[in-house]
């Protein structure tokens, strides 16, 4: 198995075991698939891409092919235990809706994202004048799917005024954990747990 | 008819005693069933594979049809290194109720020994599958790994885990629908109205003589076969060529080679199928609506199941699109079942599930061998 994202390994070892969990943008299923050997973990997947979903029923991983923005809809409150949202909040139509969603199909909500106000991104604007591209943000303007850019302060303003919980923060710059001291400007992206 | 006596094998017949309850409110005794297993049973009874077949297709799966002498209708997705696989499952495929390759359906006998024609009783998808489960009864098959099909099979496969979800441990439901919508049973009457019309089809009583309304049938044939194929498909196959000739003929020949295929599939079908046949599998299919038998709600189908379900659309099926298989999903979703869901990319329209598509093999396989595992 190929090792994790590191986003994706800080949600993996914060599952616990056992767990029901929906992968939401879950891609060809490689967290799934960690989760459902490393943590016995009943994982679901829900994925636009055919080609990703194709491969991930392959690996025998139930994933559903459909879109965050609309078929959330279709699953019941309090479904899962945990709802996954790596590095997908930022290409959504509506993120704001898509947080309160995670929250009624489950207690718990991981989210990932790069955050916009890293310091090499603000760099790349204020000195270059370019939208930046980034380890985190690797494509141009032009490819991203990206569509929401969001920074860490945002997405806790966001919280704030959904008054969403956040049980757990980590932060990280390149694949190394940092503490949450100046995370805004020193953080590439950023993992939080929330609670209802 | 078998020349053993074992049960398993190619080119099964069995008679039940019955009497097999249908939903029309008549009932059916004795019950013929035609079929044929591959593979062998293991000794905890826990791999066999049900197969579910569509409208005009027969138990002849992965073996050469008897009239056609055409390799078996799934040979792609079933044999040796194939995702189902005799050398690990037991494979089963029944000609339906209704039908005319063997099994119970207007062509087979009365007891007074002349052919039911329309004596038979009105059937449906669910009868389909009562019949089936009565036959698995009889070879004492209690749980399937998997139920698998595509079409009016997918159909079968959504019936059986609403009628049986502690029997069926994975369903595979492939280009298929929980309903017939207004526009599948407005194709379905074009076809019916086809075969009656021929007079020929003489209220269905033409056995005795040998002129079946083979005209009407190929008809009806030559409607359906449009909706499984799809305008791309058509289009770069056919195109507007003519067939055989340098210019327009202006008549009624078979100018466009499109005109001529449909013809050869009308002809060559009324070899191998019977119009009566035709008449009640439709009629089954139309009345099929899985949600109307549990309140309206389908999610109520599917309700605290722990069947497993991958389903499978192809994007240019205009016949069962996938936003009927979103339907199913959601039901699924809504039931808390464990489902997995993909729309295949294919040229080939509602057919796709029978012809090379790429992916379909690769999910049926990892599907099947996730559920081997647990």
């Amino acid at each position: 198995m190929r090792p994790l994202r590191p986003d994706l390994a800080i949600i993996a070892s914060h599952v616990p075991d056992r767990a029901s969990v929906l992968d939401i943008g879950c891609g060809d299923g490689g967290l799934m698939a960690a989760l459902r050997e490393t943590k016995s973990a009943d994982a679901r997947g829900l994925e636009l891409d055919a080609a990703d979903v194709a491969t991930a029923m392959a690996k025998g991983l139930s994933v559903v092919q459909g879109d965050a923005d609309t078929d959330l809809a279709d699953y019941p409150d309090s479904a899962f235990d945990y709802a996954i949202l790596s590095q997908t909040l930022q290409t959504t139509r509506a993120p704001d809706a898509i947080l309160g969603e995670l929250l009624r199909i489950a207690p718990r909500a991981f989210v990932s994202f790069p955050n916009f106000a890293y310091w090499r991104v603000r760099a790349s604007l204020l000195f270059g004048g370019r939208m930046p591209v980034t380890g985190a943000l690797p494509l141009s303007w032009y490819a991203t799917e990206n569509i929401h850019h969001v920074t860490i302060d945002d997405f806790r303003a966001l919280l704030r005024e959904q008054g969403i919980a956040v049980e757990q923060a980590w932060f990280l710059s390149g694949n190394r954990q940092r503490g949450a001291g100046a995370a805004n400007l020193l953080a590439e992206q950023a993992v939080f747990l929330l609670g209802r | 008819m078998a020349e053993d006596n074992s049960p398993f094998g190619a080119a099964r017949a069995l008679t039940l005693a019955g009497p097999l309850a249908l939903d029309g409110g008549a009932s059916l005794a004795p019950v013929d069933f035609a079929y044929e297993t591959y593979g062998a049973l293991n000794e905890s009874r826990s791999n066999a594979i049900l197969i579910c077949h569509a409208l005009t297709g027969d138990q002849h799966v992965a073996s050469q049809h008897p009239v056609t002498g055409k390799p078996g209708w799934w040979a792609r997705m079933v044999g040796e290194g194939k995702p189902i696989d005799p050398a690990r499952h037991f494979i089963i495929c029944i000609n339906v109720l209704g039908s005319c390759m063997g099994s119970a359906g207007p062509a087979s006998l009365a007891e007074d020994g002349r052919p039911h024609a329309m004596r038979f009783p009105v059937i449906t998808l669910r009868d389909m599958v009562r019949a089936q489960a009565m036959l698995l009864d009889h070879l004492g098959i209690e749980t399937l790994q998997a139920v698998i099909g595509g079409s009016m099979g997918g159909m079968q496969v959504l019936q059986w885990a609403a009628c049986y979800p502690q029997r069926v441990r994975s369903a595979v439901a492939i280009a298929t629908a929980a309903r017939h919508s207004a526009q599948n049973i407005a194709f379905h009457e074009v076809g019916r109205q086809a075969i009656m019309a021929d007079p020929n089809w003489r209220g269905g009583d033409y056995y005795a003589d040998g002129e079946p309304p083979t005209k009407g049938l190929s008809v009806a044939r030559m409607a359906a076969h449009i909706t499984y194929l799809s305008e791309e498909g058509l289009t770069e196959k056919f195109g507007r060529r003519l067939q055989a000739r340098d210019s327009k003929s202006f008549g009624f020949d078979a100018d466009f080679q499109i005109e001529s295929y449909l013809r050869h599939q009308g002809i060559s079908f009324v070899d191998r199928f019977d119009a009566n046949s035709y008449l009640y599998i439709t009629r089954a299919m139309d009345y099929f609506d899985l949600a109307e038998e549990h309140g309206g709600l389908l999610a109520n189908a599917f309700a605290g199941s722990s069947t497993r379900f991958c389903v499978i659309s192809f994007d240019s099926d205009w016949l069962y699109p996938t936003s009927e298989a979103k339907t199913i999903v959601r039901a699924l979703n809504a039931g808390g079942a464990e489902v997995s869901f993909v729309e295949l990319p294919s040229p080939f329209g509602h057919d796709a599930f029978l012809l090379d598509t790429p992916g379909l093999n690769t999910a049926v396989d990892g599907f099947l061998k996730a559920g081997e595992g647990a």
